[in-house]
């Protein structure tokens, strides 16, 4: 068994998210600031009429902030029929990667980012690491 | 088949909408008995609905009408007159009928449903020999009192025989509907939603189109984006209109459930409704139908006393269950008001403490009002006994879980002894509202104009003394009441980028209390469409929604009821709502210089230097007589005038040609105060005063050893010109922010 994953970069690293939840992926919106809403929380964006949450990824995994000059991307996935842009660094590639390529998060792997991710597939080279979306867009 | 499911189907609704109509006719028939209207009225409907069953075949139905209708031409033609018996057997029939109808929608047939028993209760009515029925049976009866009849069961589904008697029958039918058949359509509701959705999404493109028509010169685009523009807001509001309903269509079903549990808890009850033609939003309506009929239920069965209680109480036996229905502030208000026992907190306290729900030290800090509230926990119940209409302990939560589902509030208010009031409050979230878009820290946000009373812009000179504080709370006084400031940038966490010191505040109205909003810029006025927030978002308390504005950017809509009890205490809004003389003299002491001068016989008064615009010595022949006052030229414009030593009961002592003039203006109007002379312009920083409180003035205080009587400036100016505060200089300068903004 394969599963086809959309691939992005945060910080260096390699993530992925079931091309199955994506919809689209764009660059360039404006967003709108949310004032005392969680730093999670990137702001909204206007999708062709509609609103949607742009949730800043670096942020809800505890990563470094990204440079000011840095561009983000947007990756608009859908959980339960709702579209939510992800904000990541850059766009990857659509890649087929083998079930048994797959590994849960290692025990050592403690904090939030254990409870957003599903595990790891053992890519040549690097890791990619698969996004928990439902939980994501939940946190 | 097509064409008889169509026709089926029509007579359907139709019956349904004639039922309705058919019990509050027979519930108000029972209160007057003798009214031809109503039985004539219920006639028809019956009459109608055997014509059409006849015509479809339908032959239990017409069975059950037929003996109705006999009864009922009996009754008109004052053949036989109503008893309460009567009432009941008519109810029953309409229940039955209701039941038929039910079927048939389901399965295209009359199904089993036996209609026997009621045929013979109508008959024995008619031939005046009824026995005496328990209520209970007459309650809509479960299908399991269903016998099977082979002979219905059997019946051939009708075919289109169009004979002559059944296009009589058809037209006789129509010709009581005529009018309205003829003035109306039936539309899907769902085609009504979609053409909702479409025109938000044409008005955010007509707001687009607009902005850009406005940067650009070609004059026939503009001329053609204003007509673009006027034809959207047309199709905007006959589209809403569409979709609103008057709350009636949910009261119309309630006076039957009054009377039949009423009945059935032997009480009875006056059912009074207030507001039936509050119109709100279909999808509303639907989901507060619930709600309003548990409550009315449990008001019935909990809340009024049976009559002997009543008695006892020294209230009438009959109890009065009151619905009234109003819009206020942007909001429907649906209160369930009885005059029965009501509910006391201390029980609902000793019960919540039996249950486990709160504890002691809880309980004690809670206002008995709060204590109330309670009664909307989950697995609450005070009945005294379970019956099979309420008292489950299920309800009063699930009551509130679907007022706040649709962003509505639910409060309870009782007085023990003289009856409960249930308050509903529901927004109108309707999609698209009109709103005024503001700037603050760089960021547009839109305040819903159903909470904006009105605009106030000051500039950098007058902001620094018209924002005073109390207490490190700012306030600004509107014409002469305090408003309390809640500055936005606060509220949200953010920096603002207005640096010119100038100060616009709009003016907000949240749960019935003023405060003033102090944001950065004004930017338009615009029809916005609102867009849900997630829950996330939304449990901000901060904001109520999302807009895309004309240039397809995000802008948060303000809660500015959430707002509102965010940002202001309860003392804060108390103290914008009374503001009292003796305050503002105060603050104004601590702020501001003052005017020093002589009215004659040795009396010195002081006006705030902040009222006054120039001093000036004019030729005392100049002044002119209008009617009784007198006015004079002064740059142009005709000022009132007002001498000072008149107003405050002292003699001048002033003699020579010229007066001595304090121009006091504000917007585009002035007033001249004459004084005898002026003497001294000082720091006024004395606590010392006194509460003389002489007609005109609002104090006196100790200026250099002194006593300076204080002028009280806002009745000496209404006394020169009666009309100076009513149209507000704040609107003018507003005009001219809004200009400089687009």
């Amino acid at each position: 068994m394969s599963t086809r994953m959309v691939t992005f970069t945060l910080d260096g690293h390699l993530y992925g998210v079931d091309v199955e939840a994506v919809q689209e992926v764009l660059r360039g919106q404006t967003r709108t600031r949310i004032p005392l809403s969680p730093v999670t929380l990137a702001g909204l964006i206007n999708l062709r009429g509609q609103v949607l949450s742009a949730i800043d990824l670096r942020a809800l995994l505890d990563l470094p902030d990204r440079d000011g000059d840095t561009e983000p991307m947007l990756v608009v996935i859908r959980v339960a029929g709702e579209p939510v842009a992800l904000m990541v660094d850059t766009i990857g590639s659509v890649v087929d990667v083998d079930d048994d390529q797959f590994e849960p998060p290692p025990d050592t792997l403690v904090g939030v980012s254990r409870d957003l991710l599903l595990g790891a597939y053992k890519l040549e080279g690097e890791l990619l690491l698969a996004l928990d979306v439902d939980r994501a867009v939940a946190a | 088949m097509e064409e008889i499911d169509e026709i089926v189907q029509e007579f359907l609704v139709e019956s349904h909408e004639n039922l309705d109509q058919l019990d509050r006719d027979l519930v108000a028939l029972e209160r007057e008995p003798g009214s031809r209207d109503l039985l004539g009225s219920i006639f028809r409907t019956i009459h109608t609905i055997k014509g059409t069953s006849g015509f479809l075949a339908f032959g239990n139905l017409e069975s059950v009408t037929h003996v109705g209708e006999n009864l009922l031409a009996r009754l008109r033609d004052g053949k036989q007159s109503m008893t309460p018996q009567t009432t009941d057997v008519l109810l029953a029939m309409v229940d039955k009928v209701r039941e038929l109808l039910a079927v048939i929608e389901d399965c295209g047939t009359e199904g089993d449903i036996d209609v026997t028993e009621v045929v013979e209760r109508i008959t024995a009515v008619l031939e005046g020999n009824a026995a005496p029925t328990p209520i209970a049976e007459l309650l809509p009866e479960p299908e399991a009192a269903v016998e099977v009849e082979a002979e219905v069961a059997a019946e051939p589904v009708p075919t289109p025989t169009p004979t002559a008697t059944a296009v009589e029958a058809t037209e006789e039918v129509s010709s009581t509907r005529r009018n309205v058949a003829e003035s109306s359509i039936r539309v899907d509701v769902e085609l009504l939603d979609t053409l909702m959705r479409l025109v938000g999404e044409l008005v955010l493109t007509r707001n687009q189109i607009v902005r850009q028509a406005g940067d650009q010169d070609d004059l026939d685009l503009t001329r053609s984006a204003q007509r673009l523009n006027l034809i959207a807001t047309e199709l905007q509001e006959g589209v809403m209109k569409t979709r609103m309903q008057p709350i009636d269509h949910l009261w119309s079903k309630l006076p039957r459930v009054v009377r039949d549990l009423g009945a059935a808890c032997g009480k009875s009850v006056t059912l009074a409704m207030v507001g039936r033609e509050t119109e709100l939003d279909r999808s509303l309506l639907e989901s507060v139908k619930d709600p309003l009929t548990h409550l009315v239920r449990n008001a019935v069965d909990h809340g009024l006393e049976d009559p002997a209680g009543r008695i006892a109480a020294g209230k009438p036996a009959e109890g009065v269950l009151t619905l009234r229905a109003y819009h206020e502030g942007g909001q429907v208000v649906v209160e369930v008001c009885d005059d029965g026992a009501g509910i006391d907190a201390d029980r609902i306290a000793e019960k919540a403490l039996a249950s486990g729900l709160r504890t002691t030290a809880q309980l004690a800090q809670m206002s008995p009002a709060d204590i109330l509230q309670l009664i909307f926990l989950p697995g609450f119940s005070t009945a005294q006994s379970v019956t099979n209409v309420s008292g489950r302990g299920v309800g009063m939560d699930v009551v509130k879980t679907n007022i706040e589902a649709i962003g509505g509030t639910i409060e309870v208010e009782s007085v023990v002894g003289r009856g409960t009031t249930c308050r509903l409050r529901i927004p109108l979230t309707l999609a698209i509202v009109p709103a005024l878009t503001v700037e603050c820290a760089g960021d547009r946000y839109a305040i819903p104009q159903v909470s904006l009373l009105e605009l106030v812009a000051l500039d950098a000179d007058r902001a620094a003394t018209a924002v005073e504080d109390v207490n490190g709370a700012s306030v600004y006084r509107l014409r002469g009441a305090l408003l309390p400031l809640v500055r936005l940038t606060d509220v949200l966490g953010v920096e603002s980028d207005r640096s010119d010191g100038h100060v616009l505040i709009a003016v907000l109205q949240a749960e019935g209390k003023r405060f003033g909003l102090v944001i950065d810029r004004v930017l338009s006025t615009e029809e916005i469409v609102v867009k849900p927030l997630t829950s996330r978002l939304k449990s901000l308390g901060t904001y109520s929604g999302a807009t895309i504005l004309g240039d397809g950017r995000v802008a948060l809509i303000l809660d500015v009821q959430a707002l509102a009890r965010r940002a202001l205490t309860a003392e804060a809004l108390e103290r914008g709502a009374a503001g009292t003389a003796a305050e503002e003299t105060k603050t104004s002491r601590e702020h501001l210089r003052m005017l020093v001068a002589g009215i004659g016989g040795g009396r010195r008064v002081a006006i705030p230097l902040s009222s006054v615009t120039r001093l000036e010595n004019i030729a005392a022949s100049t002044v002119e007589v209008v009617g009784s006052r007198e006015v004079v030229q002064y740059r142009g414009a005709i000022l009132p005038l007002l001498r000072l030593d008149r107003h405050l009961g002292a003699i001048s002592e002033r003699a020579g040609d010229d007066l001595v003039v304090v121009v006091y203006s504000a917007g585009a109007r002035s007033v001249a105060i004459v004084v005898d002379e002026i003497i001294d312009i000082v720091d006024e920083e004395s606590e010392v005063h006194s509460d003389i409180d002489d007609h005109g003035l609002v104090g006196s205080t100790l200026i250099r050893d002194r006593i300076v009587e204080v002028l009280d400036v806002r009745a000496a100016i209404l006394a020169a010109d009666p009309k100076f505060y009513s149209d507000s200089d704040v609107e003018i300068d507003l005009r001219d922010e809004l200009q400089e903004a687009v």
